[in-house]
Order: structure tokens, then sequence, then C-alpha cells
């Protein structure tokens, strides 16, 4: 490996905290799911769904989520400007910062110190944390960016640029409030207003932090990994703007037929069927990639955690605006068909790329060989079979409930009670918890190699 | 070539790009009345009812429970008349929820005595076996801290001077307390002797659950 000046220690930080995160994450999210169908769980108010179920998702979307995108942005952004870090001594800072950020938000929200707005859930003090957290990486990106070495911007580093402001926009709009102490704040918005500001939030930052920098490693990762160029330039710059454009609009999706102004639903619907067209460009755009080489998905392990990971996205981005068609939303919102929906995409989509772009990256940076290709495919196919275990079981388990939630019987009374509808669903969530374990131990075994990759040898100085 | 070449001027188009959708389906509805329409008839929650509010959110009752009812057929026949955005006027945050684990309660103010509400946070399991709702026996055993009541209530803008928050809670502390109460042999179980006169976090959220849609309730009475 020739000694370019580049620092890897902190995407070296950044990967190893994302495992960590996504590990316990994922116990926490398994502890939820027995208790789906088993309360006993709930054990001490700190352990009860209510509280643990935002510990779930924001350990995994801002510490696994977070973590696996700056790991693979610092590296990215160097490779791309072919320039080293202009301020490794900050990103230093901001990697042991954030986990701090993140331990804090997990204990606080275990503590109930929650604002209850969906993936905003950390209050006023840890807030500022994280915009402090958030400029200290935009430091970085923007000086890298203007130092650097190489004259065009590749395509991951608009997605990175556009993610960097975009989520800066989101979180400080959506989280102001007014303090009434250290450990409480009341939202500055009240009611269908203060709705609609944060399912703009809560749409787009799922937008920004799981499709926005996933695409950048995608775009960047797989040409790297397969040795074949992106198929379409074109492509890529029509699908980035009208992206990034559309996005914005429909986060009232998720508001429908609330007490929410009509039209703000419909102009959202409208936006959402839209996207359709920029997120496929993206597939499109990876799949045609492979044009002639699709033997690589059995000939190289990482071929197929891109490619299957990219189909996940297509399909993610079809169900979603489905979802937000009226008479479907009208069915399936506040079921479990959602929480399959959500699930596909982190599971399927965000976990295979960023698993791939680590399988990729961590050899390089640590100049060892990954530690066994099979164990690769053996938490391939484990996250696979997990996940669309996982998915297919909450789909099934949302019709079954939306059916039962409007069946009605010939005089016009209503066939079931609420009980009976979240009854029948049991059978459902033990499959789901089976699923999940499928999945963890999947996760495990991508841990445990890129583990065993590091605690190796150099690969230099064994030849 | 282009904007692909120049970072800063890459970022302000995209800042552009971003808040266009924002400023026309986030920003100027801000400022439209539709969005925060108002009724004579919604109160502000009490003193003793925010408390409770304020330990729904600290529980996360949210994650369960919607607050919203859609107007469709089958939901009104199951929860009540549909909700409308006046309701939520004084709502920082809004409950509205994304999952229903458990049934909408927007209108579950008056569907049932305190008695139910007590017998019910204590052990969901006592009622219906089957439930998979976390117990909340031990909001029983917490005093409710009411020192910041009124300055929450400033916060919030609901008008009260400081002896009306004060009058609030001593009113709800009577009424749960006196032998009169038609609650008061459940209360009593599942209170500690030590607590039995004092008010409780159950004792709030309870309060919090009897508002909920009460005053829509109160509208269509009148109307």
């Amino acid at each position: 490996m020739k000694d370019t000046g580049y620092d890897y220690s902190v995407v070296r930080g950044f990967a190893f905290s994302a495992l960590f995160w996504l590990i316990v994450g994922l116990v926490i999210g398994l502890w939820i799911a027995y208790e789906m169908f088993n309360p006993a769980l709930n054990i001490t108010p700190w352990l009860s769904f209510g509280r643990l179920r935002v510990v779930h998702t924001n350990g995994l979307g801002l510490g696994f989520g977070l973590a696996g995108i700056f790991a693979t942005a610092y590296y990215m952004l160097q490779r791309l400007t072919r320039t080293p870090l202009p301020f490794p001594g900050l990103a230093k800072a901001h990697l042991w910062l954030f986990n701090a950020a993140i331990a804090l938000a997990a204990v606080t929200l275990m503590a109930g110190i929650s604002t209850t707005k969906e993936y905003a859930e950390l209050e006023w003090p840890l807030d500022i944390g994280v915009v402090i957290l958030w400029v200290m990486f935009a430091i970085n990106v923007f000086a890298i960016l203007i130092k650097r070495q190489e004259k065009q911007m590749y395509i991951s580093l608009w997605y990175l640029v556009a993610m960097t402001v975009t989520v800066a926009v989101l979180y400080i709009v959506n989280n102001l409030a007014i303090p009434l102490t250290l450990f409480k704040s009341y939202s500055l918005y009240a009611g269908a207003n203060d709705a609609n500001v944060e399912w703009w939030y809560g749409h787009n930052i799922v937008g920004f932090i799981f499709t926005v920098p996933v695409l950048a490693m995608f775009y960047y990762f797989l040409p790297k990994a397969t040795g074949l160029p992106i198929y379409s330039h074109r492509l890529s710059i029509v699908s980035f703007w009208s992206l990034i454009f559309a996005y914005l609009w429909t986060g009232a999706h998720h508001l429908m037929l609330t007490p929410l102004p009509e039209w703000i639903q419909t102009v959202a619907i409208a936006f959402s069927i839209f996207l359709i067209a920029p997120s496929w460009g993206s597939v499109v755009n990876g799949y045609y990639t492979l044009q002639g080489n699709w033997d690589q998905m059995r000939t190289n392990y990482l071929t197929k955690f891109f490619i299957l990971g990219i189909t996940f996205y297509g399909l993610q981005t079809l169900q979603g605006p489905l979802q937000g068609l009226r008479t479907l939303n009208a069915f399936f919102h506040y079921t479990d068909w959602v929480v399959g929906h959500v699930h596909m995409g982190t599971m399927g989509w965000v976990a295979m790329i960023i698993s791939a772009s680590f399988y990729y990256m961590i050899p390089r940076i640590t100049g060892r060989d990954l530690y066994s290709i099979k164990l690769a495919n053996i938490h391939f196919w484990l996250i696979l079979v997990g996940q669309l275990a996982w998915t297919v079981t909450m789909w099934m388990g949302g019709i079954q409930q939306g059916a039962m939630w409007k069946a009605t019987n010939p005089d016009g009374s209503l066939m079931y009670s609420f009980l009976d509808g979240l009854t029948s669903l049991y059978p459902y969530y033990r499959i789901r918890f089976v699923a999940g374990v499928v999945y963890f131990i999947g996760i495990l075994v991508f841990a445990w190699n890129l583990i065993q990759t590091v605690r190796q040898e150099p690969s230099d100085a064994k030849a | 070539m282009g904007i692909y070449s120049k970072p800063v001027v890459f970022a302000i188009v995209s800042a552009l790009v971003i808040l266009t959708g924002t400023v026309v389906t986030v920003f100027i509805p801000m400022f439209l009345p539709s969005t925060q329409p108002v009724s004579a008839f919604v109160k502000p929650y009490t003193a003793i009812e925010q408390e409770g509010r304020d330990i729904y959110m600290r529980e996360g009752c949210h994650n369960c429970h919607t607050q919203t009812v859609r107007p469709l057929r089958t939901e009104v026949l199951r929860y009540g008349e549909y909700s409308k955005a006046e309701e939520f006027a004084w709502d920082r945050p809004f409950l509205w929820g994304s999952r229903r684990t458990g049934p909408d309660l927007n209108r579950i103010g008056g569907k049932y005595p305190d008695s139910w509400h007590y017998r019910h946070m204590q052990s969901p399991q006592s009622m219906f076996t089957l439930s998979n709702m976390p117990p909340y026996a031990w909001l029983a055993s917490n005093r409710l801290d009411t020192s910041d009541s009124f300055r929450k209530t400033e916060i919030l803008g609901y008008g009260y001077t400081e002896e009306q928050v004060q009058q609030q809670l001593a009113e709800y502390k009577s009424k749960v307390t006196s032998a009169g109460y038609d609650s008061k042999e459940t209360r009593d179980q599942v209170t500690p002797d030590a607590l039995k006169g004092e008010l409780t976090e159950m004792d709030a959220i309870i309060a919090y659950m009897q508002k909920l849609g009460r005053d829509v309730k109160a509208m269509e009475a009148k109307q």
C-alpha cells in the first residue's frame, strides 16, 4: 500500500463504531420484538416498550447509520479528491464526541427524556451537540472539496454535499423548541403545524440519511468492487437533481387523512409518485453497469450485496409511493405493513450497501486481506433470508390487521374488536422474532469477519 | 465543467433546490390559518392534564397509540367522530403517532370511568388476558412532581395565573382523595398507602386520558 498521506484512522474508528451500534441496536430490536408478544419483558420502566423503541430507532439510525456514513464519507472524500483530510484532529474529535453523544442519547431515551417527535426524540442539549458534530463534519467536507486535487467532483460527492446541507436544515428547523429545564422542552410549533414540520423532517431525514449518502456509497463502491464504470453519467445527473428536488415535497404522505390541510397531502402524493423516476434512475444505472458481466453475481462476492441492495431500494421506492395513495394508505397506515416497509429499506438496502462498502474498504485501509470470503457469503445469505422473512411476515400481518379493522357485519357493525386484530398478529410476531435472530446472526458473522481481518498480520508483511 | 467543479456553488444550488418544496409545503403553511384553526370549544389542558400529557410523552405511549381518528366509516364506528385540526391547537408537540399497536386514544375521554383506567394502567392483562401493553403499576408509586407545573402552562401559553394552577392541582387532589370519589376503591387498591392522600403520576395520566376528545363531545352536544 502506497503511503498517500490519507488519514484512515478516523475511517476505521467510525467503521467499528458503526458495527458496535449495529449490534447494540439489533439486540434492543430483538428485545422489543419479543415484548410485542410477551409483555412480561417490560421488566422495568427503562426497558418498557415505549422507551426502548426509540433507543432502537435512534441507535440504528444515528448510531449505526450515521457512523457508517461518516466512515465511508471520510474515505470517499479523500479518495475522490485525491487530497488528505484537511483537519484530521477535528475528525478524531468528531469520532469521540459522536460516540459519546450516541451513548448519552441511549441513556436519556431510556430515562424517558424524549421530545416524542419521531427520529428527533433527543432533548435540546443533545440537539445542540448533534448540530456541533454536524458542523465539525461539514468543515472537513467543504475544506477538502475546496482544496481538492481532482478537478471534477464525482457523483458520490454531490450526494454527500446534498446530505450535509439538507440534514442541517431539517434538523435545526424541526427541533426548534422552548426549554423548560435541561431535560424538557416544548415544540415551537403546535398541532397540525407541528405534525407537518415533523413529517417533512421525518420523511427527509430518512431520505437524506438512508438514501442519499447510501447512494453515494453505491455509486463509488459498485464500480470499485466490480471494476465496471457507471453505465450513464447523464442518468446520474438527472436522477440526482430530480431526487433532491422532489423529496422535500412528500413528507405529508405520512399524514394522509389526518386534519392536515388536504392540499398539502395531495401535493405530497403527486411528488411521491414522481419520485419513482429518479429512484429508479439509480436502480437502472446500477443494473446496466453490470451489463454483460452478470457472471459477477457468482464470481465476485461483493457484487451481489450491491445488486440485491439496489433491488431492495427499487422495491422500497415503488412500495413507498404506492402506500402514499389515499385509498391504499387508508388501509395500510398504522398497521405493521409500514413497519415491514421501513425494515426492507434498512435491513435490505442500507445494511447490504454499508456491509459491502466495509468489506471493500476495511482491507484496503488496514493493508490486510479480508479474513474470509466464505464468511462474507454466509453473512450475505443470513441477512438476506432474515430480512425477507422479517418483512414479508410484517406485510402479511399488516394486511390482516388492516382487513380486520375494516371488516363489518351485514348490519354494518364492526366484525372484530381491536383486541381481536392485535392478538391475531402474535403468530406473525413470533415468526418476526425468529427472522430477526437469523438476521442478527448474519450481522455477528459480519462483525467477526471484520474484527478477524484487522487482527491479522498486514498482507505486506506476509509477502 | 460547470457547477460540478465548484463545490460552494454546488452547495448553494443544492440548498435552493431542497428549499423549494420546503418553503411551499412547510414554511408558507406555517403562517396560513388552515394549519392552526382555533375553536372556542377547545380549551387548553389544565395543569394536572398537562402533567399527565408529559408522563404520556415520557413513557412513549405515542409509539403504540395514535391520536387521530381518520374520516373513514369503520374508524368513526370504532372510535367516534373523526379528528379536526382545531382540537390540536394547544398540542406542543402533536401526538398523532404513526402506529396502532394499541387503539387510537383521541376519543378516549369519558369513554370509561377513572376506575377502569386505574385498573387497566396497573395491569392491562388483568382486564384483557392477551393484551401486550406494558403494565404501568409503578406510576401510582411516584408522587407527582408539580414544581414546574406553572412554568409549563406559562411556556405553553395557556394563560393561567400561578394561583389558578395551584387551585387546579388542589381541586384535582381533593377530588381523587375524597371519600366520595366514584373510583376511590380502585384508586386505593393501586396506590400505596403513603401516597393515598397525594397526587401520583397515575392520577395525572388518567386526568389526561379523560381530557382527550372531551371538548369535541361537548361541542357536538351543543350543536
